[in-house]
């Protein structure tokens, strides 16, 4: 099967809402509605509260809606056992946190190759993947390193390695540049373009105007409502 | 070649679901599996488990000296407990030299009173050697029984002065004829007296070594005679080495027909006999039924134990104070792993987060903390069984004792550290799968 023959939206949001049931109850999303096509690029932006963990959870299977249905890559996926959500977000889903989230005891490479625990990327393809993510990102000389000496470019970079290894279909990135300063930030930015340009459809959360005015889509969410930005 | 070139070379792989999926669903096709399954080598196994719980528990050393401490004291008494009490029940089990386990004796019971002493309730029987010579295991066995004089006494001279100090003269005992044997005297000088003597209540005596000595008598080639009250009586015999009665070397030992007819005797006190090593068990049993089949409770009998109940009953004292000392030490030991497991939960929330994002499940979580507490309860466990097995030895080759150690019994121990891990593991592996991944991620590192 080629890519062609994949349905060309990846992620599709219909009428998703997630209320927290209270005294009082919050409606942290009220009937969200969106796709994302294979190879989009879209940035979410919103003030604090506004629902965007909320989404973020929710797009990384992470949370289940309380009403609607999200499909990935088709998939209903709000029928699936926890189980089969571990599974699905450990292959069709790549993070990216604001923190990094490397292992401090581990090196470059072990931290990438994590990834591929979980994720049932086939044994004899781990190491050759690692080091080609790692390449990718260019880190190909740090495999041996402890995270703890890198800078906080790099280590989100290796975040990124990480994040793509095993190939995901949609790579959600959560204030991907929060920690960086101007330069590493477009740095950073500069490579998730490249990756998008390889056909990653990619998703990033940030307060960051100048981050989110680098993707081709944005939506803005406010209240638990979205809207379409452009 | 450019990064992009070098990126499209990693291939994509396609769901195959996909495609069945565009099928229709025929009425006896079941709806495809959302999730494609993995091969099972791929997936996460055992081994990565090992290897993650190796990685999470190694990066703390210090740490890690400090939360086995607890369980490495608890297995480390447990087994120089279990241990000293195995060595120390050898050493007293060989310190009984070989006279006590192969000697019975076997006496009337006394109808108790409050003072401990009282009538006898039976008599032996005066054949009662030859009743329980019969038995298995006996090898010998002979009467004994004090001899009431009568205010008799015994000199080598009948000298009656009346000026001298009245002394009280060595006792006088009556004994059969295997009496010697039975308590394994040797002869000095002459001969014990038998069978034959007692038959026909010959006036003869043998002298213990000091009641010779006393007498004055050393030769028995000439015949010397000794006197009770104003009866001669031959000495055939001075005797020495006796193990049991030992009172027997200051004492005149007559035959107890011969004490029958010359002074009444009514019946002995004591039968000692000798068996074989490890009949003690049976003969006490059934020598009180060949002496008195109807009422063989009447009779008490000192018979020596079998080295298992001695070793058990040593054991049994020895071992429940330190075992719960022990015990005491391992819980706080399960506290202390169930606590820095606790911690370490804590410290790693956002290495949980990760795993969960990356595809984890609750379950490989709680596996990955459950292993990483029960090997360091089994190292705990190992470590402490070491130093148990080096303290017994080592006290053991300072005392120069025999170490006996069960080896399964350390094994065992070294396994129940890995089960105080198991248990004080459950609570933190319990509540590290429950952590909710995104607010953990967002905490940051």
């Amino acid at each position: 099967m080629t890519d062609s023959q994949r349905p060309d939206t990846v992620v599709e949001l219909i009428d998703v809402t997630r209320s927290f049931p209270g005294p009082p109850e919050v409606q942290a999303l009220k009937g969200v509605n969106l796709a994302i096509n294979r190879g989009d690029y879209l940035s979410i932006v919103g003030p604090s509260g506004s629902g965007k963990s909320t989404l973020l959870n929710v797009l990384g299977l992470l949370d289940r809606p309380s009403v609607g249905e999200f499909l990935l890559d088709g998939v209903r996926t709000g029928a699936l056992s926890e189980e089969e959500r571990a599974a699905l977000r450990g292959r069709s889903i790549g993070f990216v946190f604001q923190s990094f989230h490397l292992l401090p005891r581990r090196t470059v490479l072990d931290n990438v190759l994590i990834s591929t625990l979980y994720s049932g990327v086939p044994r004899a393809e781990r190491m050759p993947r690692a080091r080609a993510a790692l390449d990718r990102v260019g880190l190909g000389h740090r495999l041996g390193f402890l995270p703890t000496t890198l800078s906080g470019g790099e280590r989100q970079r290796v975040a990124i390695a990480r994040a793509v290894i095993a190939q995901p279909r949609l790579l959600l990135a959560d204030e991907p540049t929060g920690n960086l300063d101007a330069q590493t930030s477009r740095e950073v930015m500069d490579l998730f373009e490249e990756l998008n340009a390889d056909g990653l459809t990619l998703v990033v959360i940030t307060h960051d105007s100048a981050v989110a005015e680098r993707a081709r889509r944005g939506i803005r969410i406010d209240d638990g409502r979205v809207s379409v930005l452009r | 070649m450019t990064r992009a070139a070098l990126w499209r070379t990693s291939t994509w792989r396609t769901p195959t679901w996909l495609g069945r999926l565009k099928k229709p669903f025929g009425k006896a096709e079941r709806p495809p599996r959302p999730v494609n399954p993995v091969k099972r080598a791929d997936r996460f196994t055992v081994q990565d488990l090992m290897v993650e719980a190796s990685h999470g528990i190694g990066g703390h050393t210090g740490r890690l000296v400090m939360t086995t401490m607890g369980t490495v004291l608890g297995i480390a008494s447990l087994v120089v407990t279990i241990g000293f009490a195995q060595t120390a029940a050898g050493q007293i089990a060989r310190q009984f030299d070989s006279v006590s386990a192969t000697q019975v004796l076997v006496q009337p019971g006394k109808a108790g009173n409050m003072f401990g002493s009282g009538t006898p309730k039976t008599s032996l029987p005066w054949d009662a050697p030859e009743r329980v010579e019969r038995l298995a295991g006996v090898e010998k066995a002979g009467l004994v029984g004090q001899v009431d004089a009568a205010g008799a006494r015994i000199t080598a001279v009948p000298v009656n002065d009346p000026s001298a100090p009245q002394s009280a003269g060595p006792p006088l005992l009556a004994g059969s004829a295997g009496l010697l044997d039975a308590v394994r005297g040797s002869v000095v000088t002459g001969r014990f007296f038998d069978a034959g003597h007692d038959a026909r209540a010959d006036r003869v005596v043998v002298l213990g070594t000091r009641a010779a000595e006393e007498l004055g008598v050393n030769r028995v080639d000439r015949q010397p005679a000794i006197f009770i009250g104003d009866r001669a009586y031959t000495v055939i015999g001075i005797i020495d080495g006796v193990q049991r009665r030992t009172d027997m070397l200051d004492a005149v030992i007559l035959p107890s027909g011969t004490a029958r007819a010359d002074f009444g005797m009514g019946s002995a006190q004591e039968l000692h006999v000798r068996i074989a090593i490890g009949a003690g068990s049976v003969v006490g049993k059934q020598a009180p039924i060949a002496l008195d089949p109807n009422t063989p409770d009447n009779f008490d009998v000192i018979a020596p134990q079998s080295g298992s109940e001695l070793q058990q009953s040593v054991q049994a004292d020895v071992n429940i104070v330190f075992l719960v000392l022990g015990l005491i030490a391992l819980l706080a030991g399960g506290l202390g792993i169930a606590n820095v497991t606790l911690l370490s939960v804590s410290e790693r929330v956002g290495e949980i987060g990760l795993r969960r994002a990356l595809g984890a499940t609750r379950r490989e979580i709680r596996a990955q903390f459950t292993v990483e507490s029960v090997v360091i309860g089994l190292l705990g466990g190992l470590i402490g069984a070491a130093l148990g097995v080096f303290a017994v030895v080592g006290v053991s080759l300072v005392q120069q004792w025999t170490p006996i150690i069960d080896l399964p019994m350390v094994l065992g121990c070294a396994v129940l550290g890995a089960v105080v891990g198991l248990i004080a593991g459950a609570y933190p592996a319990a509540k590290a799968s429950k952590i909710e991944p995104i607010s953990a991620l967002r905490q940051g590192v």
